[in-house]
């Protein structure tokens, strides 16, 4: 068992505010609980809300290095764990013209011809490093049993290498937007997390901290607009990341408070859909200015 | 709590949970208890994240999860320690009240909900002391009597004018919004605590049995309450984009057909040349034309809004989709319903008051709808149309009109029919529904869950 990265909850909450993430009660706990379980952190939730940058926090906060495997449809073996690189390999048998087999084999399947990708790179990581597969969701199931293996007992198994274990375990996080249902089987080998809109409370904080030209009383007024408008049955319900786009035009519009023009005329940064944007100016009551 | 007593209470917890449709397996249950061994008893919402994050696997099994945590592990036991003095009578409690709403001060929230279920909640008797069981059978503690004195809602404009900050239409709608939702809030809260009474007085399994909703996926969409249909049309969204992926991977899934030879060879270069995988043409999915027939006669007009919903948000895999509505008469409703995805809430309305769906009354006529809608839109169902039925069959005693589904099915590619029902209510009283079952395939779907399912069997991939 290697060394926990943190003592206590508070310590969690602490080193992600140093690192610029402001993280609630459930998000310290359950990145404390990965922590010292060592298990995978499974999180959850809504575009927006965090969980890619959860992981840029963490890596910033335990000054381990961020290694970052993408998943998209179609995703491979080749692409997240490791590739022989064969046009290296070709070009070396070329020049080697006159060695036997035995020779040319030995060289072609050694360490200089691996292309180690996100997977393999971060097992074989002496230091510390926080492993982030983003999007497990678009990867196609099959990818999910190779995870399961890797993540399972932390080696990979070259066949002309031999396994390579890792030497410390790198902290594991996974995200997903859930359009599809991740396997049970993974499933119940993560901590799971979902990550929703924050408190009124923690999102002024967040908004200060991003923006931190913004007036106090302008960041209040934006927030509680957003919350009214999660109340809403919309397509998207703005997330953090549209609260602090959104923020950020008003402080570049110069707007002193929040009134009817303002929030009409900038409401396309957190609404993307028509039928949304006319749905919230509806009942925000911004169709009385056209009267 | 000691420590002998957690890992009991836990696998109680785990149990009604898995009562609850959560699967939470025995090795969850040792996640759990090493997470608390980590944790430490000392705070009680680090309790909750860290049960939440070992047994949940799903994001719709929150509200079910906190429901049951708040009766496994309760807040405190008797009455809680209120911050302040206890209110004398109703109106001061709603004086106190109106100031907690209109700060939105969640702590002063808590304690005025139980504050209130201490005070007006209480109906039995409670004279001689001993919590003996036998003696208690009927008392308790009522959220609806302690709700019904305080009445919360009626203090909504008392709330209005003090959270307001300027005059504006759009202040207003801002401070309306939050003083709703503090307000809901503040029921919930009244409601968890009479819960939580209650199971000191009655044992836990009980009320946890009865007093806890089911998760959102499980919720029937017959004896659904409006919030509860709120949160499903919440769930429409994303649905449609998870059922729209898998029927996407299922169609690329296509292991035969025509060689395509550009990407084979593309492929070959990985194994110096030889095609060992070869890569299939993609095969053009045949996009059906849907048409929809539902029943909007009170009693399943919520199952057919939400499925009419879903089925909007997934036109995308149909080259065409019609919709027709029936009562006594059938009209077709596609307009309606491509308008209506901007006020979901109000379809089933606009449909009733904008169609001609009834002549006298508003019992659906089975007999009358499906001759009405075989006669007048012939050209609706053709050779590549597959249709959906939803209703109950229940006839209220009219003739079933097995002909005309007969008919339909005939000129149809596929019918099938939707019936919200249990299975086991379907043939009692005036329901058809096993005379119709006979001529197309009937499927039960009382809830999001097996609508899920029903949506992918039915679509083609």
């Amino acid at each position: 068992m290697q060394e926990p990265l943190f003592g206590s909850v508070d310590e969690v909450v602490d080193r992600l505010a140093r690192a610029g993430y402001l993280a609630s009660t459930p998000v310290a706990t359950t990145v404390f609980l990965a922590d010292r379980l060592g298990k995978p952190l499974l999180v959850e939730g809504p575009a927006g809300v965090g969980k890619t940058e959860l992981a840029r926090a963490l890596a910033e906060a335990t000054s381990s290095e961020l290694v970052r495997l993408q998943c998209y449809e179609g995703i491979d073996e080749a692409r997240a764990l490791y590739e022989w690189n064969h046009a290296k390999q070709l070009l070396r048998i070329t020049a080697g013209r006159d060695e036997g087999w035995e020779q040319a084999r030995d060289e072609v399947f050694s360490e200089e011809f691996l292309l180690p990708r996100p997977l393999l790179k971060a097992i074989r990581n002496p230091d510390p490093t926080v492993l982030l597969v983003d999007e497990t969701d678009k990867a196609d199931v099959e990818m999910e049993g190779l995870l399961l293996e890797v993540l399972g007992d932390f080696q990979v198994t070259v066949p002309e290498l031999g396994t390579i274990t890792a030497q410390r375990r790198p902290f594991v996080l996974l995200t997903s937007n859930a359009t599809r249902e991740l396997s049970e089987a993974l499933k119940r080998r993560c901590l799971f997390l979902h990550l929703d809109f924050p408190a009124p409370e923690l999102e002024r904080e967040i908004v200060s901290l991003k923006v931190p030209g913004l007036d106090d009383r302008l960041a209040d007024s934006v927030v509680r607009v957003v919350a009214a408008l999660r109340t809403m049955e919309l397509r998207k319900a703005p997330s953090i990341a549209e609260t602090v786009d959104w923020a950020r035009t008003l402080l570049a519009l110069g707007a002193d408070t929040l009134d009817e023009q303002v929030v009409e005329s900038s409401l396309g940064v957190i609404l993307k859909y028509q039928t949304d944007h006319r749905k919230a100016a509806a009942e925000l009551r911004l169709d009385t200015l056209l009267s | 709590m000691s420590a002998s007593a957690l890992p009991e209470r836990l696998v109680e917890f785990v149990g009604e949970l898995r009562e609850h449709g959560i699967a939470v397996g025995p090795g969850e249950t040792v996640d759990a208890a090493a997470a608390v061994d980590a944790l430490g008893l000392a705070d009680r919402e680090q309790l909750r994240a860290a049960l939440a994050a070992t047994v949940l696997r799903r994001s719709g099994q929150r509200a079910t999860f906190d429901s049951l945590f708040d009766l496994y592990f309760p807040i405190a036991v008797g009455a809680a320690e209120s911050a302040g003095k206890p209110p004398a009578d109703a109106a001061e409690l709603r004086e106190a009240l109106v100031a907690a709403l209109a700060e939105g001060d969640e702590a002063r929230l808590r304690s005025l909900a139980s504050a209130a279920i201490e005070e007006f909640g209480r109906y039995g008797s409670f004279g001689q002391g001993g919590a003996g069981a036998g003696a208690g059978g009927m008392r308790g503690w009522s959220a609806y009597q302690a709700l019904d004195r305080v009445r919360p809602d009626a203090l909504l404009n008392r709330v209005l004018a003090a959270i307001r900050t300027d005059d504006s239409a759009f202040g207003e709608a801002i401070a309306r919004t939050e003083a709703r939702s503090r307000i809901t809030r503040y029921r919930e809260a009244v409601q968890a605590e009479a819960r939580r009474r209650t199971a000191e007085l009655r044992g836990r399994e009980r009320i946890a049995h009865y007093a806890v909703p089911p998760q959102t996926d499980l919720v029937s969409f017959t004896n659904a309450t409006r919030a509860q249909l709120a949160e499903l049309r919440r769930t429409i969204q994303p649905l449609s984009r998870k059922l729209a992926t898998r029927l996407a991977t299922r169609r690329r899934r296509a292991r035969r057909g025509q060689i395509d030879l550009r990407r084979t060879l593309r492929r070959s270069l990985a194994t110096g040349g030889v095609p060992m995988r070869p890569a299939m043409r993609d095969r053009r999915p045949g996009r059906p034309e849907l048409v929809l027939l539902c029943d909007m006669s009170g009693s399943v007009a919520g199952f057919a809004q939400f499925t009419l919903l879903l089925v909007q948000a997934l036109s995308d895999q149909f080259s065409k989709i019609r919709t027709f509505a029936f009562v006594e008469l059938t009209d077709e409703i596609t307009g309606l319903v491509t308008a209506g995805s901007a006020d979901p809430e109000g379809l089933a309305r606009r449909i009733l008051t904008q169609a001609k769906l009834t002549r006298w009354g508003m019992s659906s006529d089975y007999g009358g709808s499906l001759a009405s809608f075989a006669d007048g839109w012939p050209d609706a169902v053709g050779p590549r149309t597959s249709v959906l039925i939803l209703g109950d069959g229940r006839t209220n005693g009219g003739d079933p009109n097995l002909d005309a589904v007969r008919r339909i099915a005939d000129r149809a590619k596929h019918v099938h029919w939707l019936n919200p029902e249990a299975r086991s209510a379907w043939g009692t009283g005036d329901s058809a529904a096993l005379q119709y079952g006979r001529v197309v395939p009937m499927h039960e779907c009382c809830n999001l869950r097996q609508l899920t399912q029903l949506v992918t069997e039915l679509l083609p991939g």
